[in-house]
């Protein structure tokens, strides 16, 4: 069985160690990309990030991912919840319903959202045609927190899905013997037990909602540049993979603070849990 | 109670069933005796074989395939099949969207390019660093229709390295609708008339350039202080503009989201052209101050593996009916002379127009973009914090 695992060790390997290893190389050295013999250590790329542009650029797009995660998960969790609870029969289709849009291109599905919202957009016409104001939302942040949680809602749904449908509906049962009412029960049962489904949407829609750059270039008129932008002007126009790569580093960095904050709420939970029963 | 077990079984699923019993086929869809089945171990030597004969045979025709990397929608792609019908090599065609994004990707390595399209700046920065390899002119025949202005340019005096491919300029596409006064001068994309109006492009030399002009600047300043007070009126204009974009500007004007955006000149030629809807709306100003003139030109990258072909390609896309079909078709401005007197004979009025033909005036006050070196730096340093702040 052993055997088994040689693939994934070296896909992991090439993949994911290698270049993530690169990156932690070009992060701490100066010099020519292609020549590691002119590479000198140094921390100047770190130094350089203490720049109020760059902390601006990383707060904002610590903020968004933030709003936008908080977002879909007051959206999320009811919806989560319906289709936990619908017919079995049902189950399914609506879980497609959520799943379908995912199946088209991302960049695309972000292209329709600029048509829909544009000021001379389709939103707009139909708005003007009955009579209303105009929507000014696009190019902004409005339209950028939108396109985020539209693209990221699927990934808060489905882990709090995955959990909710798997409560034990004799537990559910047992409250209201207790004499729980249906309030009770939700706060001191099916939420505390769906935790885990709770932090693992969380996490997926933080991650790439904090390091996007397509939305925020699209929907956004890249009037307000996200760390993502940032860095991929680096790699792609301003060719200092040095100054990217301390970038990418330090939003690594970001991510692991927020998901240990996370892990620890995570652990705690349990023995909350058991306290409140 | 006794059959329930067998009753059990035939309620499995048919799928089920056959895995269980380990036949990929159920016994009643199979003809019987039509094929002896070959053990499975020949049988795949044999898939083997046939595999290594097609391979052997397709390598018959030692068919080269060019890697061609060109800038997206600048390109008449009919003209591929024509140059793979004609020279039997065929043509791996990818596109990119500025010169930086070539730049980066030739950088990077692990590509092999055989035919790359840069501009002017990006060609000189290609040379100093040692990226191209010398064009065999004995191969490139029709380089004699190149109209003698637009060779031997500063960016590679001589044309040892590139063959010029089209040109154009950078001015200002704009929505007649949309618009009250007409206008002659950059000074219009700072105009607070035109708050959330006003598009500028997602490119530092571009907009840098046209805050530069604007201030009556060179576009390829290296003085600090020219370039901050370049940076301070992009700051300065930022409340009034609807955003930074690349290529989808053309939509959105030609959508009337924004009355007006900074583009190349190949963009009102699209519109002009395209017969799908009447664009007679849309117009495009080269400002009086004075802009950027560029040339794409083709060139081999040194990585390239077959500077034969590579050739080969070149002079095809310098043949006059190749050239002429190639400006019809993708709209900017052809330096080959035979392929413009059919495009005159064809097409009279767009040589009155400012996106095809500039005056001379104009193209005297203009600046071809020259590679910054070092100052680059601060170029992107100075844009990103446009943007930022």
């Amino acid at each position: 069985m052993r055997m088994l695992a040689w693939p994934y060790v070296a896909w992991m390997g090439l993949f994911v160690i290698i270049p993530l290893v690169l990156v932690l190389l070009y992060s701490f050295t100066s010099g020519d990309i292609h020549d590691m013999t002119t590479w000198r250590f140094t921390l100047d790329n770190f130094a350089r990030f203490n720049e109020p542009i760059y902390i601006k650029v990383m707060a904002d797009s610590f903020l968004l991912a933030v709003a936008s995660t908080l977002i879909c998960l007051v959206l999320g969790y009811p919806v989560a919840m319906i289709i936990a609870r619908a017919d079995l029969r049902y189950r399914n289709l609506l879980l497609m319903f959520f799943l379908v849009p995912i199946w088209m291109n991302f960049l695309l599905r972000t292209y329709a959202w600029m048509s829909l919202l544009s000021p001379n957009g389709l939103i707009n016409r139909l708005l003007l045609s009955v009579g209303l104001p105009k929507l000014e939302i696009m190019p902004g942040q409005g339209a950028v927190l939108l396109g985020m949680v539209y693209n990221f809602l699927p990934f808060m749904v489905l882990p709090i899905y995955s959990v909710l449908s798997k409560i034990d509906r004799h537990l559910l049962e047992a409250a209201s013997d207790l004499g729980a009412n249906r309030f009770l029960t939700f706060w001191k049962v099916i939420f505390p037990l769906s935790i885990p489904g709770v932090i693992s949407g969380i996490t997926m829609v933080f991650m790439p909602a904090v390091s996007t750059f397509v939305i925020s270039a699209l929907l956004g008129g890249g009037k307000t540049p996200l760390i993502g932008d940032l860095i991929e002007q680096q790699f792609m126009s301003d060719r200092n993979w040095h100054f990217g790569s301390s970038l990418s580093i330090i939003l690594m960095a970001v991510i692991l603070l927020s998901m240990a904050v996370m892990s620890r709420i995570d652990a705690n939970q349990p023995v909350e849990g058991r306290r409140a029963a | 109670m006794k059959r329930q077990p067998e009753a059990a079984w035939k309620q499995l699923p048919n799928k089920r069933r056959i895995e269980g019993t380990g036949n990929p086929f159920p016994r009643k869809n199979r003809c019987k005796g039509t094929k002896k089945q070959f053990p499975m171990k020949s049988r795949i030597a044999l898939f083997l074989m046939s595999l290594m004969l097609l391979a052997s045979l397709s390598g018959c025709g030692a068919k080269v395939t060019l890697n061609v990397f060109n800038w997206g929608e600048y390109m008449d792609e009919t003209l591929l099949e024509k140059f793979e019908k004609e020279t039997g090599i065929s043509v791996n065609y990818k596109t990119y969207d500025t010169n930086e994004t070539l730049l980066a990707k030739m950088d990077a390595g692990g590509s092999s390019y055989d035919v790359v399209f840069p501009s002017d700046y990006a060609i000189s920065e290609m040379i100093k660093k040692d990226m191209l390899l010398p064009l065999d002119f004995s191969r490139i025949p029709n380089y004699k229709y190149i109209d003698p202005q637009t060779k031997n340019l500063s960016y590679d005096p001589g044309n040892k390295y590139s063959v010029p491919y089209f040109w154009g300029t950078l001015g200002i596409l704009y929505n007649k609708k949309m618009m009250k006064d007409p206008i002659d001068s950059w000074n219009v994309l700072w105009d607070p008339k035109y708050k959330g109006q006003i598009i500028m492009k997602k490119d530092v030399r571009d907009s840098m350039g046209v805050a530069l002009k604007r201030l009556g600047y060179s576009m390829n300043s290296t003085s600090e202080a020219e370039l901050r007070a370049a940076k301070d009126s992009l700051v300065e204009q930022k409340p009034l503009i609807n955003g930074y974009y690349g290529d989808e500007i053309r939509d959105m004007i030609a959508n009337g989201d924004a009355a007006m955006g900074v583009t190349y000149s190949g963009d009102p030629m699209d519109l002009y052209w395209d017969k799908s809807a009447d664009f007679s709306y849309i117009g495009y100003v080269i400002p009086k101050e004075g802009t950027n003139v560029w040339y794409d030109a083709m060139v081999m990258p040194k990585s390239s593996k077959h500077p034969k072909e590579a050739a080969i390609f070149i002079n095809f896309m310098l043949d006059p009916d190749n050239a002429f079909q190639n400006s019809e078709t993708v709209g900017y401005t052809s330096p080959n002379t035979e392929a413009l007197k059919k495009m005159r004979e064809a097409y009279p009025e767009i040589f009155t127009m400012d996106a095809y033909w500039p005056s001379v005036e104009v193209l005297k006050k203009s600046e071809v973009y020259v590679d910054l070196g070092d100052v680059k730096t601060l170029y992107n340093q100075l844009w990103t914090e446009a943007r930022v702040e």
